[in-house]
């Protein structure tokens, strides 16, 4: 098993870096200030890559768990378990820019709008799921039952959001979105700025899912040499 | 197949006469249902308009957390008697396990719901008997236990199991506990008709995704 890092990820660090620094001037700087919502705005070209990256990260373990049950090969299961960690630092992100944008424009922190219900639903399957993995000690039934779990999770959110919109469209919604909150008017500049912030989440989603991959599967090795000392 | 027929019901029917025996579990769900209804009463502040709004949460509540108390035990029970392995020798499909389960998590939760039912109607003094609430009952039922029931296999495997099983299944038994309360209340309150047939769609929709995917996967966690 070789310890030094891929030349490959050692470019995606600095990648990442540089892509962190340009994103900065171009949301501060080079992006125009919103007509309606003003500064608050900005928040927006983190926040909306953080939060379709977590779905993508959930969706990577789904994958990665369909995959383990098919093959018992533990790096799918590695992967699985990298993915959710990194999804869940991006779902917080998402989920706290989110309330730092909505308590100036919705004037409140938290509504009980479906789509943030959803995620938040989401956010503690996903805490199930570490906890769950933490209180098993084999690793093999570590890796079915998260796999499995993984699976379900899942496949639930689809469901949840839907009804939870039914819930909130049957029922008055107390914080009403009109349009011109909804959509907002994009700048040539803004749209740039955007797509360059999602361009750099995606590098970041791969560098940090890559590292945790490789700490999951050194932490495997150690385990397993642990055993096998032990046992000898 | 009728073999598969037979060992399913072979499995539902060991546990029931384990628990005609012993009445450990019914008795506890019954008297932790009736004691969340009363705290529940006093919780809530209930006058009669607020009664009628919030029956069907404090019904769906009751019943889940009631279920659960039943489902931690379904499997903590084999692993803690070493009768597990016996089961898993058994020369059946490991989906009949499933089933032969989820059959006696649904006798023992449907039992509970039959005594709850009419105290809640007398103490709330709300009419709970209608056909069409005892169908949603039926189906909010099925996909909690059809959930539960893969979710306590799991749980009961692992190190925290009696703290693992709320954490794992409340989240995703969501769609369930919406589209039931939300029939529920329907119904009591004589809402439209189209309006309720949209929760108990849904209830039917999760009900038969969760099964098969239950089915799919249960093979894994029984595993040696």
């Amino acid at each position: 098993m070789s310890t030094s890092t891929p030349k490959a990820l050692q470019t995606l660090n600095i990648v990442s870096i540089l892509m962190f620094i340009i994103s900065l001037g171009l949301v501060f700087l080079y992006a125009p200030r919103e007509a309606v919502m003003g500064e608050a705005q900005r928040i927006f070209y983190y926040h909306v890559p953080s939060a379709w990256l977590s779905f993508v990260a959930f969706g990577v373990t789904l994958i990665a768990g369909i995959g383990y049950l098919r093959t018992n090969d533990h790096r799918w299961d590695h992967l699985g378990i990298a993915s959710v960690e990194v999804g869940i630092v991006f779902a917080i992100m998402a989920l706290l820019s989110g309330m730092l944008w909505a308590r100036p424009i919705w004037n409140t922190w938290w509504t009980w709008d479906p789509r943030l219900t959803t995620y938040t639903i989401l956010l503690l399957i996903y805490f199930a799921y570490l906890m769950l993995r933490q209180g098993i000690e084999d690793p093999d039934k570590r890796a079915r039952f998260g796999s499995v779990y993984g699976i379900v999770g899942f496949i639930s959110v689809p469901i949840t959001y839907f009804s939870i919109y039914l819930w909130r469209t049957i029922h008055p919604a107390v914080f009403g979105r009109n349009e011109s909150e909804t959509k907002m008017s994009m700048e040539p500049q803004m749209l740039q700025t955007f797509i360059f912030c999602n361009i750099f989440f995606m590098v970041l989603f791969v560098t940090l899912l890559w590292h945790r991959f490789r700490l999951e599967a050194k932490t495997a090795h150690i385990e397993e040499l642990r055993m096998k000392v032990s046992n000898a | 197949m009728k073999s598969y027929l037979q060992a399913i019901l072979a499995i539902a029917r060991k546990d029931l006469a384990a628990e005609i025996r012993s009445r450990e579990l019914i008795s506890a769900m019954l008297v932790f249902s009736l004691l969340v209804v009363l705290i529940f009463n006093f919780a809530l502040e209930l006058d009669r308009a607020a009664r009628e709004n919030v029956a069907a949460g404090v019904l769906w509540v009751t019943f889940t957390f009631a279920g659960t108390l039943g489902l931690n035990r379904t499997f903590a029970a084999e692993k803690d008697r070493g009768s597990l392995d016996g089961l898993l020798l058994a020369p059946v499909d490991r989906t009949a396990i499933y089933f032969g389960k989820l059959i006696s998590t649904l006798v023992f939760m449907l039992l509970v719901e039959a005594v709850v039912l009419p105290v809640f109607s007398v103490l709330y003094g709300i009419s709970l008997f209608n056909f069409l609430l005892l169908g949603v009952i039926l189906l909010g039922t099925f996909g909690y236990g059809g959930v539960g029931t893969l979710l306590a296999c799991m749980a009961a495997q692992t190190r925290t199991r009696d703290v693992m099983l709320p954490i794992l299944l409340f989240p995703v038994t969501v769609p369930v506990m919406l589209g039931a309360v939300r029939a529920s209340m329907g119904i009591l309150l004589n809402a439209e008709w189209g309006e309720i047939l949209t929760w108990i769609n849904i209830l039917v929709v999760y009900d038969v995704i969760f099964v098969a995917v239950a089915v799919m996967v249960f093979d894994y966690l029984i595993e040696e």
